[in-house]
């Protein structure tokens, strides 16, 4: 064993050391932060925010179709994940005694942990393959990417509602689904939308998967068999373009993500504050 | 109390099918729950759905090339439209292998400063703030990556680094910022936030006993933290596991820094590169003809089998070995 002195100065050298990594962990996000505030700030304007796409070469222009292509996309999504998600997990919390519900709990979390982009091509051979590339096609992908998050959530939201408040509901002869559904779902109202909330912040950044069933779409919204315009692919295309416009709207559109991504975040985190 | 009003007929008609089939009457608990197991399942029906529906995309390429597929080292889509991934593959394998080895390290240090070193209430906010990190999407990462990083990385740390490591071929030939080891980089920060919420979550549930008894021995904090750390190396595995599933499938901010240049083998780290996300996510709205569509499903298909191994691995290290149910979920 190694003298006394030199354990103390190891465990010291260790004890910088691990502070030192997390500082450098926390740099990116305060770059990426900086960053995106600083160069967005500047590009966001009346304009910005109400004028589609330019062309290129044209100065000025806007992400307002992008704002309404991201809006409508994740909003269509959220209509098919949303109830599939809800029931899953309460399925998973409620029923947990059965025996498909391991099965449930593990597929979920494999499929949580899936590449966006793969589910982005079965949105693409089953849908974009039939109607072409459109809104519904990337809804559809961006909806499975959505259901093992708010399964989860939904879960786990349910499972801090008290046994003592089912019980309750049960010895007073309400049947168990009636329980579930107006007394259990009622007491965890608050998580569940929390859930939710943070599902749609995570695929409203979502770009890969709706690249490969929507492409870049440069026009307002024209039907739901048609593609419409997305903030998150939309920064793709300007950042990789060589045109200084469409990197200043890239920058831009940035911020409006990540305002509206991490401010979600951070709600979300004052209001549940008491649960972690 | 009996109700005086008969239920209509159909509701008993499909009250007595149901009872045929499950041998139990429809009482609304019983529907709600056969409601419920439906729309649970629905995650079978979709990862069924996915498997064949990615065999059936990728069919044109799988009858041509076969196992060529696999092992070819040309793609040329252009003029003799043969597809081969291998170099893809490599990509893949070796960028998320440079994520792992920067990342891990500095993430079981996060997880430790936690669990170990951190007050509850700090503990607290930086968790907040490393979770924050996996919130931001991966196309403002690579965005980032090509305003910010590469310029940082090209001017300030890879010709350093080429002065005293250039005698190492991995370490010379040209510099132009994108590359290799940027792309590794950037995985790496984005795969911190995973590695290190599972490793915080597994040490956390390592008994207090057993840092009382090192202590009581005698043993200083780092020596308590090692023990902490060897207690939960199976959780620690699982934690790169699933930190190795995200880089593999990253695919928007990779494809921006990496370079995309189809080769064997880069020249050195700072060349660029390419890898299967990367190329999906560049030609797949280019490809203009079936079989070039089909060889691009195809390289998704080898990706879903990849993530599908790596993610289950991940889950039932994780899962045995601590039943750490929670903490996984939470990405």
């Amino acid at each position: 064993m190694a003298s006394y002195k030199m354990r103390k100065i190891k465990d010291r050298f260790m004890r910088i050391l691990v502070w030192l990594a997390l500082l450098m962990a926390l740099i990116p996000l305060f770059s990426i932060l900086g960053e995106v505030v600083l160069k967005g700030a500047s590009s966001i304007n009346l304009n910005f925010l109400t004028q589609p796409t330019p062309t290129v070469g044209e100065a000025g222009g806007g992400v307002a179709n992008a704002m309404q292509g991201t809006l409508l996309a994740v909003g269509l999504a959220s209509l098919i994940g949303v109830p599939i998600g809800l029931m899953s997990g309460i399925f998973l919390s409620e029923y947990s005694e059965t025996k498909l519900s391991p099965a449930v709990r593990f597929f979920n979390d494999v499929l949580n942990g899936f590449p966006s982009i793969v589910i982005g091509i079965f949105g693409y051979t089953i849908i974009v393959l039939s109607i072409g590339f459109s809104v519904i096609a990337a809804a559809f992908a961006l909806a499975i990417i959505m259901i093992p998050i708010v399964t989860r959530t939904t879960e786990e939201a349910l499972k801090l509602v008290p046994a003592t408040v089912r019980e309750a509901a049960i010895a007073l002869g309400v049947p168990r689904w009636k329980t579930i559904v107006s007394v259990v779902f009622s007491g965890a109202k608050k998580g569940i939308a929390t859930g939710i909330l943070l599902s749609l912040a995570r695929i409203a950044g979502e770009s890969a998967p709706v690249l490969v069933t929507m492409g870049y779409w440069r026009w307002w919204f024209a039907g739901l068999d048609k593609p419409v315009a997305n903030l998150a692919l939309n920064i793709y295309i300007f950042a990789i373009s060589p045109f200084e416009n469409w990197q200043a709207l890239a920058w831009g559109s940035a911020l409006v993500l990540v305002t509206l991504i991490l401010g979600t975040s951070v709600i979300v985190r004052i209001f549940t504050r008491e649960k972690y | 109390m009996k109700s005086s009003r008969k239920p209509p007929v159909f509701i008993h008609n499909l009250n007595v099918k149901v009872h045929k089939i499950f041998k139990k009457p429809l009482t609304g608990d019983y529907a709600f729950k056969l409601l419920a197991a439906t729309f649970a399942s629905i995650i079978f029906l979709i990862l069924g759905l996915m498997i064949y529906e990615l065999i059936k995309g990728s069919q044109l390429s799988l009858q041509r090339f076969g196992i060529e597929f696999l092992i070819g080292t040309k793609w040329d889509p252009a003029i003799s439209q043969v597809f081969g991934v291998l170099p893809l593959i490599l990509g893949t394998l070796v960028t998320s292998a440079i994520a792992l080895l920067i990342g891990v390290p500095i993430s079981l240090c996060i997880g430790l400063a936690l669990s170990e070193y951190a007050p509850k209430r700090f503990g607290f906010a930086i968790s907040f703030l490393v979770e924050l990190l996996a919130a931001v999407p991966s196309v403002i990462y690579g965005l980032w990556g090509i305003f910010t990083l590469i310029p940082f990385l090209r001017n300030n740390v890879y010709a350093y680094l080429q002065g005293i490591l250039g005698f190492i071929p991995l370490f010379s030939g040209p510099i132009y910022g994108g590359g290799v080891l940027t792309g590794g980089i950037i995985l790496a920060i984005m795969i911190i936030p995973t590695v290190s919420a599972v490793s915080r979550d597994v040490f956390s549930a390592v008994p207090n006993t057993q840092r009382e008894a090192m202590i009581s021995l005698g043993a200083t904090k780092w020596e308590t933290a090692k023990n902490v750390i060897s207690y939960a190396r199976s959780g620690v595995i699982g934690a790169i596991i699933l930190g190795l599933g995200r880089a593999v499938g990253e695919t928007m901010a990779i494809t921006m820094v990496i370079g995309n240049k189809f080769q064997l083998l880069p020249s050195s780290l700072f060349d660029a590169w390419y890898t299967m996300s990367a190329i999906i996510a560049n030609e797949f709205t280019e490809a203009t003809y079936g079989l070039y569509v089909s060889a691009l499903i195809e390289v998704g298909l080898v990706l879903f089998f990849v993530a599908l191994i790596i993610n289950v691995l991940a889950r039932l290290v994780v899962w045995r070995s601590l039943k750490l149910v929670r903490g996984i979920a939470r990405e």
